[in-house]
């Protein structure tokens, strides 16, 4: 007993380190995080605009949402910002997910994975803004690399300009999206793969089961955490991108490759700097981030841990019921 | 009979697989690699064939060029060397700080903290640029550094994962028998604690650095002073009409960018690796 309240004494003592050092996050986190998104909220339903210029609250509180949310543009690039996500992550995630199946299947194994993994991770990491360059270069009108190649190869007679044409610069900005990412999403898949339990796999090569009914039947069911995780973070990114779509070609043609976040910025940041608009521009594209979120951990949550937690609660009060005797 | 059609089958699709793999690496390198030969090629030599294999000599041509206008290298160079160094060690450490916190002490509001440090795990910037930049301009910290070294000091992502680095490989038995030699708190993290998660902030480290050194967003928002301008942002220029039929200039400027994230990424790649594959898995 005595040795019990001499250890709760000392943790008393040492309780204050924690807060002492948890402290300049949380002072920064505040300042430089929390402070600003609900500076953002606020200026949401006011008239800010301009540098200097003085900023009251709208009439109308939400003003400026009815105003962002009927503006063709905006609905224009929220659009764009959707489609481009999807053309990018389906072939992203389907590549990822078979060379997933190919680095970690255990009958044939492929040599030089090392090598491949640091080859399809290398987009990843370079600059964005300097990979939007040099795709812009290498698909350039007339002449461009990949023009040449086109021609040379005769798949096409004549030179192809990719950035008049709204649906080819559309893929060409998603292709580069996938482009940046299959990689580290293999990555990701396989490390999850590889936290899979061999006992499972090697019950399965006991009972005969083929290698589709490995993958399907149990690495596509462990995987669920590590898809959904995948998912969010891609949708959040994708949701959110800024660097490709603004340099590739400006946004263009004619919009067709601007995205939420370029509205945002060139709402903000150029022309007449509306900044009350672009605040309420982000604050809708974050509830539609968090909804999205949301609704993705809801889809894929655990149904067969929930069943079993049930069960467990149940099993105890049945247990409590029958009597204490065990 | 049907074993040696299965072996056949197997080996065509082995076949397969490799040459999906090699075509994946080429569409990796392909970029690059037009980008360094063309870098040392003459903008007319350029124009008549946009892809050569043959190195030419004019990398130094394209590099007086690019010095005679606006776009400076080296200047956002050192700018975002100092940005991205800054950030880095401030995140790694008060991250590893942070997240010391958690795992050594036991405070009344632990969880919530925890809980919210999760919620915001995945916040993108964009949510909170607006109130940012209006921040920043009014304590007059636009155009300046810290506007985007000090919001570092808080990383969420960080401190989760020195948290989950922490739990199974902090032996909290070496920070009691310290406790008991007289060490201070203090001095216990930075002495002790800090030594012990090295692996773990050495990958940190590598991520923070990229993502800050490839930033784009905030650093555009922010600095309107031309001498500030990071790396990304001056690449940004060339796409401007003074470089229009400059080529050769142009893929300099792009080589030249991407240089340091060559080498570190060549020479740290499996750990790089190994870390995508450790973040992965957040449980």
């Amino acid at each position: 007993m005595v040795n019990k309240s001499q250890r709760h004494l000392k943790e008393m003592s040492y309780a204050k380190y924690g807060y002492l050092f948890a402290l300049p996050f949380i002072i920064a986190f505040l300042l430089f995080t929390l402070y600003p998104t609900i500076y953002t909220i606020v200026l949401a339903f006011t008239d800010a605009h301009g540098v200097g210029n003085e900023t009251k609250f709208l009439e109308e509180p939400f003003g400026n949402f009815t105003k962002i949310l009927h503006n063709q543009t905006f609905i224009t690039c929220v659009k764009n910002t959707v489609v481009i996500w999807i053309l990018n992550f389906i072939p992203q995630i389907t590549l990822a997910m078979v060379l997933t199946a190919w680095f970690t299947a255990r009958r044939v194994t492929i040599k030089g994975q090392g090598f491949f993994k640091v080859m399809f991770y290398m987009p990843n990491i370079i600059t964005a803004a300097t990979v939007a360059l040099l795709f812009n270069a290498l698909f350039q009108y007339p002449k461009s690399p990949v023009n040449e190649i086109l021609v040379a190869l005769h798949l096409r007679s004549s030179y192809y300009n990719f950035f008049i044409n709204k649906t080819a610069s559309r893929l060409l900005v998603a292709f580069i999206q996938f482009w940046i990412w299959y990689g580290n999403t293999m990555i990701v898949l396989i490390s999850g793969v590889l936290g899979i339990s061999p006992d499972i796999y090697e019950a399965a090569d006991i009972d005969g089961a083929s290698g589709r009914q490995i993958f399907f039947r149990i690495t596509l069911p462990n995987l669920k955490t590590v898809l959904l995780y995948t998912l969010v973070t891609s949708l959040i990114g994708g949701l959110n991108v800024f660097d490709i779509p603004k340099l590739l070609n400006k946004g263009g043609p004619d919009m067709a490759t601007s995205t939420a976040s370029v509205f945002i910025y060139d709402k903000a940041f150029t022309g007449k700097q509306l900044y009350a608009q672009a605040a309420a521009a982000s604050i809708f594209m974050f509830i539609v981030i968090a909804l999205c979120s949301a609704l993705l951990f809801y889809i894929m949550r655990d149904k067969d841990a929930i069943e079993l937690e049930k069960l467990k609660k149940q099993a105890r009060k049945e247990k409590l019921k029958g009597g204490g005797f065990s | 009979m049907s074993k040696v059609s299965s072996r056949g089958g197997s080996f065509a699709f082995k076949i397969f697989q490799y040459f999906v793999c090699i075509l994946l690496t080429v569409m990796s390198l392909f970029p690059f690699v037009v980008m360094i030969v063309n870098a040392t090629r003459s903008s007319s030599q350029i124009q008549q064939h946009s892809i050569s294999l043959i190195p030419s000599h004019y990398l130094f041509s394209n590099l007086e060029f690019l010095k005679t206008k606006t776009f400076h290298p080296l200047i956002s160079f050192r700018n975002s060397a100092i940005i991205s160094v800054s950030a880095t060690a401030l995140a790694v450490y008060f991250s590893t700080l942070t997240a010391y916190s958690i795992v050594a002490y036991d405070w009344k509001v632990k969880k919530a903290f925890f809980t919210v440090i999760m919620a915001v795990l995945m916040l993108p910037a964009t949510v909170y640029s607006i109130g940012f930049y209006q921040f920043m301009y009014k304590i007059g910290l636009n155009n300046n550094f810290a506007a985007l070294i000090l919001p570092s000091i808080a990383a969420p992502a960080t401190v989760f994962f020195m948290r989950q680095y922490m739990i199974p490989s902090l032996p909290m038995e070496i920070v009691q028998s310290a406790r008991i030699d007289g060490a201070g708190e203090f001095r216990i993290f930075n002495q002790i604690v800090l030594p012990l998660c090295k692996p773990a902030m050495a990958t940190q480290a590598i991520f923070i650095f990229v993502s800050q050194w490839n930033n784009l967003f905030m650093p555009m928002i922010l600095l309107s002073d031309k001498e500030k301008w990071t790396m990304p942002m001056m690449v940004s220029q060339l796409s401007g009409d003074a470089y229009k039929t400059e080529y050769g200039a142009v893929y300099l400027g792009l080589l030249l960018t991407v240089l340091p994230i060559f080498v570190v990424y060549f020479l740290l790649s499996k750990y790089i690796i190994a870390g995508v594959a450790l973040g992965g898995v957040k449980e």
